[in-house]
């Protein structure tokens, strides 16, 4: 479990991160999201005793970082995966980080196993491609057998294979009932990763709720159906006070109204219904709708038509 | 248009890239997918000419990318957002290509621009963020405005926002009638993006086809049903009725039922005469990554923990079998793609090859491992020492399933980190 | 957390580098060598000093005249072990490892300090004892008045440089500013203000200045200089212990 309340840090003017207070919980995966400069490695630093807070406070399981025992038993990061000196082999890496915590050297052995990096456990870090510097980061953290484990952008430079991978083991934490704090950039591995998130936007809390609860409360959904008794069941729904829009074709939709009482409904009046298909939108555009001011660089939208005019004018030229 | 003929490539012994023929079309983003070290990038780097094949060629728009009359303005490429000089502003380096290729200095505000880096445009590119350096490398390909844009993992670094912007620049670059010749590890952002998908392993043509064929030649479309969730009985009625009728059928984390090998109003009638009510009846396609991994499942050249498939098992429709590693698969040949628009067997269910299951998950009737579900916590997580899914998630499943499914399985699945030669130039270049 | 955790680790951290090897016998080396050439040039060149040049020629400093060179591959070792951690981004994993960052800086410099000082000693010794084997009958032995403190203190000394250098390098953490300050205030900047008469007097101030008094066991005729060879070292430790408390302060509060 870790803890935030009030935690703030300003940099000279600039406040990067702003009053957070959440709770990220074992048992579950918690997705950590936020648009670039939105806080969200201040935040993983502050959780790791790595930058100071300017007010308030972090606790991993009730205590502060620097008041843990062998922390790497209580927690494990992966912050970035280049935070490695590129001239020492995967195995000492991880055994100077094993040693200051007081861990067996055959954990060592388990950890760069279970990454599927134990045939080039002699190699020097520096000549490890993204994907395996990520592996062995992943690595560092599983090292301490923590029941808190954090993540920042754990996917990076992993083909399918090895993302795969890392989101069965994130799942698998979460089963065993540890705690994962997981960051990233892409909604659509998050979507399948994280069952709780936490929204951040200029250095604010946006949002703190369930996956499904964020996506309904930030996109439209509604309720896709398919019947060849169509007329009938318009009839039964408009009967029940459901607002039904037809989007053409032999399909209806309709807001505001689960599957579930359609399903009951029809059931009760016979009909058969060929598609009942509950239609939620992306993650990603629930966050987009939700964090569309707090983006710091915005791209132009008419990406195509500038290249296009000035393709025109200097090629006549 | 980008077309590869024969395309071969060797390092010494080594075989980066045997034998590739593709064509990348006009006006489509064609993806580019394949696992580590199949020789993507050997195959970007000899599009553009930075490297010689060994044998057959590449041509773009007709002719080799170092015989293009002034290839900067024909094709445009982000390859590696880091080189870039970091000591000269973001201005400065477009300006410095731009004078190369005889491209105006406002060409250059006018990119910049385009991809939102106008503010920054005088700071040196050493403090840039991944993502700064990303929209910088992208700025450095639309500069000549070229009719064939390659690029490799586009959106790493990217904020949500960015990985947008970059989908549907892509996009309407394509629909501008260019050619989009884009790489990624990504499934979920790839089926998002692309049109037409090329897919190598080991360095050889595994598929060549349109996104929507890709997935249905890989994987079956199913039904996603759900039953009240009050009446658990209505539930295993229905299971029971659908499995009678031919339908495969696997719990989903949920709760809901996923049916296989079922039209959805049959579905609808099973239930009706069945007398169970529906809460849920809504159709998938499975997932492009799902397609990808059943394709490409024995060309991966590198994997971690044993389990690393879980979840991609789920029973195929009756009638075809699993597709599994086949011994000899190096010989060229066994890769030719499965013809488009066909739902059957795997290539590599070669008839008369023995086919053993890959692994616990894929024996079937091993309905114990639910595909996709975590595993569920044994008494005592905290006792174990090692959170190693791979073999925990083994030792959690039922016993009898673990002691039938794992002896014949274990032979079949590639041994942990395969002693694969991970530090292949591929890597660690 | 115990400190013999923290120590094993960075014992651990400091022996699975190559730049340890490197800048270490490369201070070895250089500083043997080059006192061993430098001896046997004087001793060649004994008969044709003047007199007052040979009253003041002192055989055990002429043994280790090598270490003027010897020490910056001292101070590239004091820096690497410290600001490697910065350059390779190492010091967020370590600090997330080790918390409390006096532990952690007083574990790594203690590690690094006591190899220093072994290497340094031995390297003393070897320096003082080849030098002399070159010099023949002009050399000192080590039963003579002053020279084992000379020698034992040339150790100290490569040790305090090293250890000066670890300090500057917490406070800085670039490798290349803390190369780039250190390098050549050692090699040029504190030999001019040493030997310019107008800044002679603050320059032998200087910690290499002060600190290397200790290897001269034959005073110069007209020396003046307000300290002894003890006093001097004083000096020098003083500036360590600034260096340290300013790396340590730094360090301390400092985002990581």
């Amino acid at each position: 479990m870790i803890e935030l309340e009030g935690l703030t840090k300003r940099y000279g003017e600039k406040v990067a991160v702003n009053n957070l207070t959440f709770t990220v919980r074992p048992g579950i995966v918690t997705g950590f999201l936020g648009p670039n400069g939105a806080g969200k490695s201040t935040t993983m630093r502050m959780m790791l005793g790595l930058d100071r807070p300017t007010a308030g406070d972090v606790r991993i399981d009730g205590k502060h970082y620097d008041r843990l025992r062998d922390p790497l038993k209580y927690i494990g990061a992966l912050l970035d995966a280049k935070a490695v000196h590129g001239g020492r082999t995967a195995f000492n890496h991880l055994l100077c980080l094993a040693r200051s915590n007081g861990i067996p050297r055959r954990r060592v052995h388990e950890v760069l196993d279970t990454v599927g990096l134990s045939s080039v456990a002699g190699k020097k870090a520096k000549g490890f491609s993204l994907g395996m510097g990520q592996r062995l980061g992943i690595a560092g953290a599983l090292l301490g057998d923590p029941r808190i484990l954090m993540f920042d952008e754990p996917v990076n430079g992993l083909d399918p294979e090895g993302i795969h991978w890392i989101r069965t083991l994130m799942k698998t934490l979460a089963a065993q009932g540890r705690t994962v704090f997981v960051s990233s950039h892409l909604m659509s591995e998050m979507a399948l990763t994280a069952d709780h998130l936490v929204v951040i936007g200029q250095g604010r809390l946006l949002a703190d709720t369930s996956m499904a609860d964020f996506i309904a409360h930030n996109s439209r959904t509604y309720v896709r159906i398919r019947s060849p008794q169509r007329e009938r069941l318009l009839d039964v729904l408009h009967e029940a006070g459901v607002t039904v829009v037809e989007s053409g074709g032999a399909t209806l939709e309709v807001d505001g109204t689960g599957a579930e009482r359609i399903g009951e409904l029809a059931a009760r009046h016979r009909l058969v219904l060929h598609e009942l298909s509950p239609q939620r939108a992306s993650l990603e555009e629930a966050f987009m709708r939700l964090t569309a001011e707090s983006v710091e660089y915005h791209a132009h939208s008419d990406a195509s038509a500038s290249p296009q005019r000035w393709g025109d004018g200097w090629k006549r030229g | 248009m980008i077309e590869a003929v024969g395309l071969t490539k060797r390092y010494g012994d080594k075989t980066a890239v045997y034998n590739l023929s593709f064509q990348v079309r006009p006006g489509a983003v064609t993806g580019f997918l394949g696992p580590n070290g199949s020789g993507k990038s050997t195959t970007m780097r000899m599009i553009l000419g930075l490297d010689n094949p060994t044998a057959g060629h590449v041509t773009i728009g007709g002719y080799p990318y170092r015989m293009l009359p002034n290839a900067a303005r024909q094709v445009g490429a982000l390859l590696d957002a880091k080189a870039v000089h970091g000591g000269r502003s973001a201005r400065n380096h477009l300006l410095s290509l731009a004078q190369l290729s005889g491209i105006p200095a406002r060409r250059v505000d006018e990119v910049l621009g385009v991809v939102g880096l106008h503010e920054v445009a005088r700071r040196r590119s050493k403090g840039f963020s991944l993502g700064m350096g990303q929209r910088l490398g992208i700025a450095a390909a639309l500069l000549g405005d070229p009719q064939v844009l390659l690029f490799d993992e586009p959106v790493n670094g990217l904020d949500p926002e960015g990985i947008l912007w970059v989908r549907n620049l892509m996009k309407s670059l394509a629909a501008e009638g260019r050619t989009v010749f884009v790489s990624s590890h990504l499934m979920s952002e790839m089926a998002l993006t692309a049109d037409h998908l090329i897919v190598i392993g080991r360095g050889q043509l595994l598929s060549d086809m349109s996104v929507k064929d890709f997935i249905s030649a890989n994987s079956a479309d199913f039904a996603r049903v759900r039953t009240p969730d009050t009446e658990p009985r209505q539930r295993e009625k229905l299971s029971a009725a659908l499995t009678g009728a031919g339908a495969r059928v696997l719990p989903e984390q949920d709760g809901a039922l996923r049916v296989t090998g079922l039209p959805l109003p049959r579905v609808s009638d099973i239930a009706h005469e069945a007398g169970v009510r529906l809460w849920e009846l809504s159709p998938h396609q499975a997932s492009l990554e799902e397609a990808y991994m059943r394709m490409t499942q024995g060309v991966v050249d590198y994997r971690s923990t044993t389990d690393q498939r879980e979840g991609f098992h789920e029973p195929l429709p009756p009638g075809t079998q699993p597709p599994v590693p086949v011994p000899g698969q190096g010989q060229p040949g066994w890769y030719a793609p499965p013809p488009p628009g066909q739902g059957g067997p795997h290539p590599a269910a070669a008839p008369g090859v023995p086919q053993a299951p890959a692994g616990p998950y894929g024996a079937p009737g091993a309905s114990g491992a639910v595909p996709g579900a975590p595993v569920a916590p044994a008494a005592n997580p905290y006792a174990r020492p090692v959170p190693r899914p791979g073999r925990e998630a083994a030792a959690d499943a039922p016993p009898a399933v673990a002691a039938t499914a794992a002896p014949a399985a274990t032979p079949a699945v590639p041994a942990g980190p395969a002693g694969s030669d991970v530090t292949k130039p591929e890597d660690a270049r | 957390m115990t400190a013999a955790q923290v120590v094993r680790s960075e014992w651990t951290k400091i022996r699975s580098v190559a730049s340890t090897v490197w800048t270490l016998s490369l201070a070895v080396v250089v500083t043997i060598a080059l006192g061993m050439l430098i001896s046997a040039l004087s001793a060649n060149g004994f008969d044709g000093m003047d007199p007052r040049q040979r009253l003041s020629f002192d055989p055990t400093l002429t043994s280790f005249a090598g270490m003027s060179l010897g020490q910056l591959a001292m101070i590239v070792f004091g820096v690497l072990v410290v600001s490697n951690e910065y350059s390779t981004g190492m010091i967020r994993t370590s600090l997330a490892a080790v918390p409390q960052r006096g532990v952690f800086l007083a574990g790594k410099l203690g590690v690094a300090t006591a190899l220093a000082l072994v290497v340094s000693t031995a390297t003393a010794f070897a320096a003082f004892f080849l030098g002399q084997a070159m010099l023949g009958a002009h050399g000192a032995s080590l039963g003579d008045d002053g020279v084992l403190r000379a020698v034992i203190g040339g150790g100290l000394y490569m040790t305090l440089i090293a250890v000066f250098s670890m300090g500057v390098a917490t406070m800085l953490r670039s490798p290349m500013l803390s190369l780039g300050i250190l390098m050549p205030f050692f090699f040029l900047v504190s030999g001019i203000l040493g030997n310019v008469d107008a800044t002679r007097r603050i320059g032998r101030f200087l910690p290499d200045q002060a600190g290397s008094r200790i290897m001269r066991v034959v005073v110069p005729l007209d020396d003046d200089t307000p300290y002894g060879p003890w006093g001097g070292l004083g000096i020098m430790v003083l500036w360590v212990v600034a260096a340290l408390a300013g790396g340590y302060l730094l360090l301390k509060k400092r985002d990581a």
